[in-house]
């Protein structure tokens, strides 16, 4: 659910009748104002301090500046993981587009008075918890699992395979979870769709393949955008998904941050991690910003 | 389609199947939901999650709710800053939320991790959304029935009260539904900021879901499938209904 509000953001609406506030106004805006500087700005000013400070032997940080924790994070180690974060979340998102592309293209141009209901049934597995759904694929693909078991008394696998753990289900696990994600945007930009140009192609003599690359990709293309953002972004850090489908043997980045703000006892290294993730993730949506500042 | 629903379809059948793994159907039974009803640590997780939720829609109604509303009546100094300090929670990665607000806690204000660790947390990713879902329909609103509730002699406070409210309930409804099933799913956020006493539903089912297969769990699993179902009818046909 989160962000389908995201890609036009919180403008302030038009046409409205603004006032100059009075201090009542002022009094009941300063929750909101409090709560923000609080339990925004303040939590993400506390996470890039720490990345800069060092910790004692029981963990405990100590407030000494260092830049040790950033050079320990350039180490390749490291690094490698940011980037198989990087290309497992890239992954899912083709994915995500091959196969919520048609999709969305049938529900935006079926019948109007099917395309509610046909919404409503993509929809629907998405408001099951995600732990849900991931377990659900669990119970697929372990080895106690129904692939196995069923590909066992057909007599195909001798034994059971891991199909689990593997780079095969994490990417499964975040497709899962995500495509909803990639349908809705690019649903709406195909119900959106003129079949006046789409006609005006084939009348000026366009075959359906050139129709489709040359008219309806590019006037779909805000959807498409969309959908790629609110994929890639939350893939990049979701690591719960991807622990139960990897086992672990994959860390991702998220997990990586997570171990050493619990078990690995190193805060300031994990506050380091993450500080590069922010800088990752800010970079990425001024990318997508300046983009879609580009076209307009 | 079918890729969406084969696994949760085959959760649902497998939870009635009496032997203890998936390997086969060995005949219908409903000993996992008796089980499962009986298990004092489950119940309790999910108590607690209730209560988490109940209070973060509360809060973040409120501050949702205030805030669109103050955001559209005025123009407040700083008001392209504050709109993209609320647009912030709603995407960034909740691992970054869950340690800088753990960090927050622990290292600056001294706050045991607990219920109220955690009704922070959430009510920060959750509140946005109400906001959003209230400013979008504020934009509908004509401010002409505002000044006419005045010049009939409404106080603003009874104005706000009488007639923008109203106009306002069901975008305030569907932004507290949409807190209270955030709040409910949340495990990321949650397994940074929470303490022994205040573990949630999803906390204890990612720690069952590690470990691998459990009959109870596709009892639960089954139980939420069959609430988000019923519920998504009830949504469906009311909303048809309201639609006559």
């Amino acid at each position: 659910m989160a962000g389908f509000a995201a890609p036009t953001g919180v403008a302030p609406p038009p046409g409205a009748h603004h006032r100059t506030p009075g201090l009542l106004a002022w009094i009941i805006l300063s929750p909101l104002v409090l709560w923000l500087l609080l339990f925004v700005v303040a939590p993400t000013l506390m996470l890039t301090a720490v990345s800069f400070a060092e910790r004692d032997a029981l963990g405990r940080i100590v407030w000494n500046f260092s830049l040790q924790n950033y050079f320990r994070a350039f180490d390749w180690v490291w690094l490698k993981i940011l980037f198989q974060s990087l290309y497992y979340a890239f992954l899912t998102t083709v994915i995500c587009m091959a196969v919520g592309y048609p999709a969305a293209y049938c529900i935006g141009r079926a019948p109007e008075r099917w395309r509610g209901i046909l919404l409503m049934l993509v929809m629907v597995p998405f408001w099951t918890s995600f732990l849900i759904r991931t377990y659900a694929w669990i119970t697929i693909l372990s080895k106690e699992g129904i692939v196995n078991s069923q590909m066992i008394s057909a007599g195909i696998f001798t034994e059971p395979i891991s199909l689990l753990y593997s780079p095969f289900a994490i990417v499964l696990g975040l497709v899962y979870n995500f495509l909803p994600f990639m349908i809705l945007p690019i649903y709406t930009s195909v119900e959106k769709l003129d079949n006046a140009m789409i006609e005006a192609a084939y009348d000026l003599g366009a075959g359906p393949l050139r129709a489709f690359s040359q008219v309806i990709i590019p006037l779909t293309r805000p959807g498409i955008a969309a959908g790629a953002m609110l994929v890639f972004v939350p893939s990049i850090a979701m690591f719960a998904i991807t622990t139960l489908m990897g086992g672990g043997t994959n860390p991702m980045i998220g997990e990586v941050i997570f171990k050493q703000f619990t078990s690995g006892r190193n805060q300031p290294f994990g506050a380091a991690l993450g500080t590069i993730l922010l800088l990752v993730f800010i970079l990425t949506l001024w990318l997508a910003r300046s983009q879609r500042v580009k076209e307009e | 389609m079918a890729f969406l629903y084969i696994p949760i379809a085959l959760l649902v059948v497998f939870s009635f199947n009496s032997a203890r793994l998936n390997i086969r159907w060995e005949g219908f039974s409903t000993k996992w939901y008796e089980a499962l009803l009986s298990n004092h640590v489950l119940l309790g997780a999910f108590q607690n999650s209730l209560i988490v939720a109940s209070a973060t829609t509360v809060l973040s109604t409120l501050l949702g709710t205030l805030g669109a509303w103050m955001l559209y009546r005025y123009r407040f100094p700083f008001q392209g800053a504050l709109g993209l300090l609320i647009f912030i929670p709603m995407v960034m990665p909740e691992v970054l939320m869950g340690v800088s607000l753990l960090v927050l806690f622990v290292q600056l204000l001294n706050i045991p991790l607990g219920f109220t660790t955690m009704i922070i947390a959430h009510t920060t990713f959750c509140f946005p959304f109400v906001l959003v879902a209230v400013q979008a329909r504020l934009q509908g609103l004509d401010p002409s029935q505002e000044e006419a509730a005045m010049d009939l002699g409404a106080t603003p406070f009874q104005a706000f009260r009488k007639v923008v409210l109203p106009y306002l309930m069901p975008a305030i409804i569907s932004g507290a539904l949409m807190s209270f099933t955030l709040s409910l799913d949340e495990y990321i956020v949650s397994v940074f900021t929470t303490g022994s006493q205040s573990q949630t539903l999803p906390l204890k089912v990612y720690g069952m879901a590690k470990v691998g297969l459990n009959p109870q769990l596709n009892a639960l699993s089954a139980i939420f499938i069959a609430a988000t179902f019923t519920f998504a009818l009830a949504v469906h046909f009311f909303g048809k209904k309201k639609n006559l």
